[in-house]
């Protein structure tokens, strides 16, 4: 009996609509990764390195043909509408970002998956670049037991496939909930592909675990600015808490004592944007960077900087666009300060840095600086800047991390950048490499850097923000002194006769270079057609 | 027959091209195939003339488009040819006169190991030059233009083994720097007055010009002056005409008979439209001409080396002919039939020179020269016609042509008319002294021969026949040129349609003019005569007046631009490294320094530690938060 009152006081809950084509790039990645966490289970140890490479790889292969089908059958354009209930938008930005993302995930998986560059195993097994039982403590009997038997953590695969999966979720999740979960969703895998470095495993826990503290640290705030934003609008969903801030909607009764408190609004959004500039990188929340990327293994290092500054950024794009935009005289001004701040710090710090990848770290949070100038100018100029730039800087990102993987001594890599002196003179085919990624992220035309660079300037400038550009390309001529520094150390240095051996990589690295310095000079020579794709795919739905 | 118009331009350059990168197998016909090209450029030019001729008046200009050379959106820059009368007068007179100092040269290089190249220079300078008369554009113009710099800096080099020979042509170079700089300028602001570069499109809007367009238009005329100035060796840009010597001789003669200098004559003379519509800038140019016109005369008569004594003489008959020019449609056709006797008897003159040194050891200075027509009879008579030709003994050329422009400076009316007039006058009294100077000083009187630097005596003798027949046939020019070129006013009628001519408006009778100026010429001649004829002439050149002093340094030309220029320049650049030096680097290495230091201070904010990190993410948030909410309640 009481159940019947409940049933007629209560309206029946709707079974929920899921768009499952629109859905399917993501589904497919998810796919593929459980089918690895499958054959992870159940395939023999020899066989699994192959097949995992297989499932993932072609788990992205599907993943990014559903999104080119979805794009050209106008779900970028006319058909861009929300799916599964309001949750996820499929529109022009979701699926540019998605592509990016997948096709950064097809050349980190390759990067993954390279097996030359280690010396092999006391049983001839070919092994990459994690380490062999990520379970062993280091230094244990159980690690060197692991390590003469030639065992690899072909965990790495699926683990890179929920990561990737959520990173596509991420710039698309249209309300705050989807956002944190996808949050979630992928920074967790990434937590645990930080720790399983094959060499300096504890230099790579170490970064792990910093990176999981303060990643949850972030987390928290992001989801105590969803809270309050909940307050404040008695919304998730992004559109409606925009038609809240603008005032075109009325709120529940329910929350009647807490809405239309505009404190709630700008302290929750104040924490999302800690959650969301902590993932990008931006100064005062970029401390984690240079840790976790000099700790973490470099291919790994190379999908992060690409990868979640991608997702993160489509992320912040569509909360600050879709759900913000009433209340941009509020963000604004601060986005304003962050960006400064990230731009002049990060060249700043970068220049007296001695090792390659925190030099990266810091050049990666210098450019987080630059995007902020094109994310500011909330126009679709800016936003179309902002998704070239991220495709373009993705790329050399890639490559200029995978350069790193090949320049080795006894110990690993060699990163200190000492030991990069007169590279140039020794293998001036990957030196010259490393110099086309240098130059693009310095900005120098005829590189995708510049193309970038110049888009997300020229938005800022557009829409006012002209003492921001100004800002932006001093500390982009700080930046171009490191860049050109290292440079200079590669050509016009003597080489070491101690110095580093460059490994030659398979076919594997070998491609991810080659495609990232293929974009990058691509990019950089005949941009139309991508700043003409970008800006196309320049429109939030809502 | 139209479409032989590149073949002019592309036969020398094609020689050119053959001696400069045929290498060693082509010296032992390098001069003949050089000569050669240069006559058959000449033959292709006789042709079109012939062809021009048979026109109807208006139907003598020809256009042969040939290709567009830089084909971008809202720039065309097209390369094609005009061949009207002008072009047509420069053809044959670049041409013709190049070719016979090619011939002339096949003598006087004969034992030079360098031979082919030489030619192959000689060639490139023709080649640069008819693109110049040719264009249909000052584009195309400006590439000629630069082509002439390029090969008047290699001959004038072209012993480069002597110091003095290096510097000269950098010194020529350089100058002509100064006046190139003026034809961009004026090249540009042409573009973006009128959107192009073709002269028949410049000069149908330049002609119909608007108060606005004046002041551009003036511009554009100065700046062309101060091209012409630089290609034409006039005050102030004169400088490099006199050290150009240090050339072989039949560059000399190239360069002032045919080529190079005749360059500013004819850019003027083409944007007459311009010009016509500028009244400053023509103010200006009849400046320039009377200036330089005396300028000249006066070196021209202190100088006892025989070719600057020339050279002298060549600035100040260019500078008739700028006089002539800047006068406007009066003067136009009378510059340039000045410039094509000049040509003649020019050249001549300096071949003449150059025959004499070849009989002299190659000694310059006339103090040791005396009594040589006895052993060099057809150079002493070439370059005596030569002589009258240029001091305007009727009725040779120079009569003709140089009185129609002192009637043209008297006809310009006014107190201007008369102060140009006087100083042409004048101008016409110094060339008769300075030149009969040169005739008695090498020609006649006693011997003060002198042995060489290697202490051989000169035997003077005539040159071979291969030098003689150039100069005889350049006599030719300068005794009948102007009587056939005023025949029936045979050369104002060919040429004006192009120009333009109008009558001037001389204060005086044209007869007074032409007894006045026959007064001059005589007493000139009798000054030089009473000076250098009746008495000895010293061997060591005596002390002389101030002004002698001045007019051997060239009237202190290099010293002015010493003083002012060089060491004002080396000033400015002096205080600019100092500036640099303390200021600019100080600055950017204190900058450098001021980020290096900022980065090591800050980077030990990341300390390692993740509790220090979360501490600075929470002040971030606080921050953040609490700017947001300042944001609202400033606003």
């Amino acid at each position: 009996m009481t159940g019947m009152t409940l049933a007629a006081a209560i309206p029946p809950i709707p079974a929920p609509h899921i768009e499952y084509l629109q859905l399917s790039p993501m589904l497919a990645v998810f796919g593929a990764a459980l089918v690895g966490i499958l054959a992870e289970a159940f395939v023999p140890r020899r066989h699994r390195y192959a097949t995992q490479i297989g499932i993932a790889l072609a788990g992205l292969a599907a993943s990014f043909g559903l999104i080119l089908y979805l794009a050209l059958d106008g779900y970028a354009g006319s058909k861009a509408d929300l799916a599964a209930m309001g949750a996820v938008a499929v529109d022009g930005p979701s699926l540019f970002l998605q592509g990016v993302i997948t096709l950064v995930a097809v050349v980190a998986v390759l990067q993954f998956a390279e097996r030359r560059l280690e010396p092999r195993s006391s049983t001839g097994a070919p092994v990459d670049s994690f380490a062999p039982e990520g379970a062993a403590v280091p230094g244990s009997d159980a690690e060197k037991r692991a390590a003469t038997s030639g065992h690899a953590t072909t965990e790495v695969y699926p683990l890179t496939m929920f990561a990737v999966g959520g990173m596509l979720l991420f710039p698309a999740a249209s309300d705050l909930l989807t956002m944190f979960v996808a949050l979630e969703v992928f920074s967790l895998p990434l937590y645990l592909l930080c720790a399983l470095a094959r060499r300096r495993r504890l230099l790579s826990q170490e970064a792990a675990v910093k990176y999981f503290l303060l990643g949850a640290f972030s987390s928290a705030f992001f989801l105590f600015g969803l809270a309050l934003v909940y307050g404040y609008a008695g919304s998730v969903q992004l559109g409606q808490i925009a038609r809240v801030v603008e005032g075109q909607a009325t709120v529940t009764p329910a929350l009647a004592n807490t809405t239309g408190n505009d404190a709630l609004l700008l302290i929750g959004l104040a924490m999302l944007g800690v959650g969301l500039l902590f993932k990008v990188g931006a100064v005062p929340f970029h401390m984690w960077t240079p840790d976790v990327y000099q700790g973490a293994p470099t291919p790994v290092t190379g999908f992060m900087a690409a990868a979640t500054k991608v997702a993160a950024f489509g992320a912040l794009l569509r909360l600050l666009y879709v759900a913000f935009p009433g209340i941009a005289w509020d963000w604004r001004p601060v986005l304003w300060g962050v960006a400064i701040l990230t731009m002049v710090a990060g060249a700043i710090i970068a220049v007296t840095q001695t090792d390659v990848k925190r030099l990266l770290a810091y050049s990666s949070v210098a450019h987080a600086g630059f995007i902020l100038t094109g994310v500011i100018a909330l126009d679709r100029a800016g936003l179309g800047a902002v998704l070239f730039y991220l495709a373009a800087y993705s790329f050399v990102t890639l490559g200029a991390f995978a350069v790193v993987t090949l320049v080795r001594d006894a110990d690993g890599e060699a990163t200190h950048l000492s030991r990069w002196a007169g590279l140039g003179r020794r293998s001036p085919l990957l030196a010259a490499v490393f110099a086309l990624f240098l130059l693009a992220f310095a900005g120098i035309p005829l590189t995708s850097g510049f193309t970038g660079k110049f888009a997300v300037f020229q938005a800022a400038a557009g829409s006012g923000a002209t003492a921001l550009v100004i800002v932006g390309v001093l500390s982009s001529a700080v930046a171009a002194f490191f860049y050109i520094r290292v440079i200079v150390l590669m050509f016009f240095s003597d080489p070491r006769a101690d110095g580093p051996t460059v490994a030659v990589p398979s076919a594997l690295t070998g491609t991810a270079i080659a495609l990232g310095a293929v974009v990058t000079v691509a990019l950089g020579v005949a941009p139309e057609y991508f700043l003409h794709l970008a800006n196309q795919a320049s429109l939030f739905v809502r | 027959m139209d479409n032989l118009i590149p073949v002019l331009v592309a036969v020398p350059l094609l020689g050119a091209a053959l001696l400069l990168c045929g290498g060693r197998r082509l010296d032992r016909v390098g001069h003949l195939l050089g000569t050669f090209l240069a006559f058959a450029s000449f033959g292709v030019g006789l042709a079109l003339f012939f062809s021009m001729l048979g026109r109807s008046v208006d139907q003598r200009p020809i256009h042969d488009h040939l290709f567009t050379w830089i084909p971008v959106n809202g720039f065309q820059a097209e390369v094609g040819f005009q061949l009207d009368q002008l072009s047509m007068t420069f053809v044959l007179l670049i041409t013709g006169v190049g070719s016979l100092i090619h011939l002339y040269s096949i003598g006087y290089m004969a034992h030079d190991e360098k031979r082919r190249r030489f030619f192959g220079y000689l060639n490139l300078f023709l080649a640069a030059m008819l693109l110049l008369v040719l264009a249909d554009n000052y584009l195309l113009l400006y590439v000629g233009w630069e082509g002439v710099g390029l090969a008047s800096y290699l001959l004038i080099g072209f012993w480069q083994h002597k110091p003095s020979a290096a510097t000269a042509a950098k010194k020529a170079f350089l100058v002509n720097r100064v006046g190139d700089v003026g034809l961009s300028i004026a090249v540009m602001l042409m573009f973006t007055t009128f959107g192009t570069f073709a002269f028949t499109p410049v000069f149908a809007d330049a002609s119909k010009a608007t108060q606005a367009t004046q002041a551009t238009l003036t511009g554009i005329g100065l700046m062309l002056l101060l091209a012409a100035c630089g290609k034409s060796a006039q005050v102030p840009l004169q400088s490099w005409l006199g050290d150009a010597m240090e050339g072989p001789t039949p560059v000399s003669a190239l360069i002032h008979a045919a080529t190079m200098v005749t360059a500013g004559v004819y850019l003027i003379t083409r944007s007459s439209a311009i010009f016509n519509q500028a009244p400053t800038a023509q103010l200006a140019t009849v400046v320039v001409g009377a200036v330089t016109l005396l300028f000249g005369a006066i070196v021209g008569c202190a100088k006892d080396d025989i070719k600057k004594a020339l050279a002298g003489s060549t600035m100040s008959q260019i500078g008739y002919m700028v006089l002539a020019a800047g006068l406007g449609p009066i003067g136009y056709v009378f510059a340039i039939m000045h410039l094509v006797t000049h040509g003649f008897f020019k050249a001549g003159l300096f071949l003449g020179a150059g025959s004499v040194m070849h009989g002299m050891n190659d000694e310059v200075d006339m103090r040791k020269y005396g009594g040589l027509a006895k052993y060099m009879k057809w150079t002493t008579v070439t370059f005596g016609l030569g002589y009258l030709a240029i001091i305007g003994v009727p009725p040779f050329s120079g009569f003709y042509t140089k009185d129609k422009i002192i009637e043209a400076a008297f006809g310009h009316g006014g107190t201007e008319g008369w102060i140009l007039g006087t100083c042409a006058v004048i101008g016409a009294a110094v060339t008769a002294f300075y030149m009969t100077r040169v005739m008695l000083m090498t020609f006649f009187g006693e011997k003060r021969w002198a042995d060489d630097a290697d202490g051989h005596q000169p035997h003077p003798h005539e040159s071979p026949k291969i030098m003689v027949i150039p100069m005889v046939l350049l006599a030719v020019g300068s005794v009948a040129g102007g009587f056939l070129f005023n025949w029936n006013d045979s050369f104002v009628r060919w040429l004006s349609p192009v120009t333009g001519v109008a009558e001037g408006n001389p204060p005086l009778n044209p007869t007074v003019i032409q007894i006045l100026t026959g007064v001059v010429l005589v007493l000139g001649v009798a000054v030089a005569w009473m000076m250098y004829g009746r008495r000895p002439v010293p061997a060591t050149p005596p002390l002389g007046s101030l002004l002698t002093r001045a007019a051997r340094r060239d009237l202190l030309q290099d010293d002015f631009n010493h003083v002012v220029l060089v060491s004002g320049g080396s000033h400015l650049t002096r205080f600019l490294v100092y500036l640099e030096g303390k200021g600019l680097d100080g600055l950017v290495n204190g900058i450098a320094a001021l980020v290096g230091g900022t980065s090591g201070r800050v980077r030990k904010i990341q300390n390692g530690y993740v509790r220090s990190y979360a501490l600075s993410m929470f002040g971030g948030a606080l921050v953040l938060a609490v700017t947001t909410l300042l944001m609202r309640a400033v606003a």
